[in-house]
């Protein structure tokens, strides 16, 4: 369906979007502000974002939420592949409504029930095998569960799309049948694996509810500092911290979308050319 | 194919080869299948084990803070101790009930207003051309994407005190002191419309953008006028999208915590709120469980809901 829109249509749309974006640019503009004063416009400076750089606090946690996210994306991108294998490739076995439920529950699942169930998990197991300890381990494990979520959602829409004659090829001409898939089918959906490890970054580098749950003493990541912060009012280098994490997370997603819209661009290119 | 695969292999193999080729693959796939399925087993859907039987414990003084369900008596027999005392407690406190009513009635309201934001967004993205259809997606996914925490901190510096929408109104004259929006119900409102709009948007733009626009002409040429065209055709084909939507809305609404903490004031007592002080505040871990599990089972026929036509939308 492709005609104009109304007036009307249209002006609710800029509206909405108005409404998503006015806050975040807003918040960009106050995190050059020179002056101290939240509401006082000061002067253009760059000083919030220098004075980030000697704040140790700030410092540890950042870089403790990026060996998460590094982490948890890595595993989630193999656990959610192997989800979406099974459930594009093997239509029957036993598990698979379990598993098609479980990939789709955390998706809903409010993050406050995850996190504490989760928690829970963490203090019996603790109790009983003395592993793991709260802190860096029982983040990425939680992180990795709605993560893999997410990356199986991607690269099953991917898989699904993916023409199943070349793979057939490959073993017709004596390749096993993993050797087949790793030459034919893995080009073919290594974009939506690219994009859904900088998404499961973006995701874990974000979540403060689950981490705050299953977190113990000394692990405080990036948003568990920053919640304590912002719970005390607006300020100013919360503010340059919070366009920084907002940028980077946004050349994240914005990647991602290249790289999906290229890879789909190919296919179309690649299926015209068959034809022919 | 795998079968084929199998065939092939065996014929290489030779006969005693045969079987041991088919069984490698028809096993093989268990390798595949297994380690997603153990490890959401084990980190996602046991821990919701642990909760149901933490909530039957008692609260105690110890590392953890509850009594054990299972004991093993001297006599090696095994206790079971179902304590329904934590299920009780929230009927008799009325702060639990209160909560919930409180939760359930915000998200409902927020999720009308996403909706009615929500549609003709979508619908307007949906009539765009392609290449501005692209655009405007990776406008809407943008925010998607991006911290909740932030967002509602961002949102903060507009609405309080001082904050931009104040300091507009009062330059303007429309207003004469400021207005009091932080710590109010309608800033509880404001952040999870603005939080979860994007959520709204994008199932519904995956069914409006299959609605056949001949099926719209058709009732166009048959004398139906656009209102009565868009409640007879347009709505009813865009109802999956609309219950998807809904729900990816109404249901992580219920459960919010960051919003209700940072933006509202105490009356905005939602049930997220009421866990985390359960938790980290009183630490009473066994009335957080049975508090969380009625919560879940308030969740399971929404959830239900959404699966049933979020699958129904990927298979269409």
């Amino acid at each position: 369906m492709h005609d104009r829109a109304s007036p009307l249509l249209i002006s609710i749309l800029a509206v909405g979007i108005a409404i998503l974006y006015i806050p975040i640019l807003v918040l960009i503009g106050y995190s050059f502000n020179a002056s101290a004063l939240v509401s006082v416009w000061g002067g253009f400076s760059t000083r919030w974002y220098l004075q980030l750089l000697h704040n140790d606090q700030i410092l540890d946690a950042a870089w403790l939420s990026l060996r998460i996210g590094v982490a948890v994306s890595t595993g989630a991108v193999i656990l959610g592949t192997l989800a979406a294998i099974s459930l594009v490739r093997f239509k029957r076995f036993r598990g698979r409504l379990l598993l098609t439920g479980m990939v789709n529950a955390p998706l809903v699942m409010p993050e406050i029930i995850t996190g504490i169930t989760q928690l829970l998990l963490f203090i019996s197991m603790l109790n009983f095998l003395s592993w793991p300890h709260r802190g860096f381990t029982t983040i990425v494990i939680a992180h990795i569960a709605f993560c893999t979520a997410y990356v199986t959602i991607t690269v099953q829409s991917r898989l699904q799309t993916a023409d199943r004659s070349l793979e057939e090829a490959a073993m017709d001409l004596g390749s096993g049948p993993v050797r087949a898939f790793i030459d034919t089918t893995l080009p073919i959906i290594a974009p939506a694996l690219v994009s859904s490890w900088l998404l499961s970054f973006t995701l874990s580098l974000d979540d403060l509810v689950i981490s705050s749950f299953v977190s113990g003493p000394g692990a405080s990541t990036l948003p568990m500092v920053i919640f304590s912060k912002v719970k005390l009012g607006v300020t100013p280098d919360v503010n340059a911290l919070a366009s920084l994490i907002i940028c980077l997370v946004g050349v994240c997603v914005l990647f991602a979308g290249y790289l999906m819209r290229r890879a789909e661009r190919q296919r179309q290119l690649d299926a015209q050319m068959a034809e022919r | 194919m795998i079968e084929a695969a199998a065939e092939e292999t065996a014929v290489r193999l030779g006969p005693r080869g045969r079987l041991r080729g088919e069984w490698l693959v028809r096993q093989g796939k268990w390798l595949i299948i297994l380690p997603p399925m153990l490890y959401l087993l084990v980190f996602f859907l046991i821990p919701f084990a642990f909760a149901l039987m933490i909530s039957f414990a008692d609260t105690a003084v110890r590392v953890p803070p509850f009594t054990d369900i299972l004991s093993i008596s001297p006599d090696r027999h095994i206790h079971l101790t179902l304590s329904l005392g934590n299920f009780q407690y929230l009927f008799t406190d009325e702060v639990y009930g209160l909560s919930y009513i409180y939760s359930l009635k915000t998200a409902f309201f927020s999720t009308v207003i996403c909706l009615v934001l929500g549609y003709p967004m979508a619908y307007a993205i949906a009539r765009a051309s392609k290449s501005t259809q692209s655009v405007l997606l990776l406008i809407i996914i943008l925010p998607f994407w991006t911290s909740f925490l932030l967002r509602v901190y961002a949102l903060e510096g507009i609405i309080r005190e001082t904050g931009l929408l104040n300091t507009a109104l009062l330059w303007l004259g429309i207003i004469h002191k400021p207005l009091q929006i932080m710590r109010t119900t309608l800033a509880v409102y404001l952040g999870i419309i603005y939080s979860y709009l994007p959520f709204m948007v994008l199932p519904l733009f995956a069914t409006l953008e299959k609605l056949e626009h001949s099926l719209l002409e058709a009732a166009a040429d048959l004398g139906s006028p656009p209102w009565r065209t868009f409640i007879d055709v347009t709505l009813p084909l865009s109802m999956p999208g609309v219950i998807a939507g809904s729900m990816l809305v109404f249901i992580p609404a219920i459960g919010e915590f960051v919003i209700p903490t940072l933006l509202g004031g105490p009356d905005n007592l939602m049930i997220g709120r009421v866990l985390w002080d359960e938790f980290f505040g009183n630490r009473d871990w066994p009335v957080a469980s049975a508090v969380a599990i009625a919560f879940l089972v308030f969740l399971v026929g929404p959830i239900a809901l959404y699966q049933h036509y979020s699958t129904k939308q990927l298979e269409a």
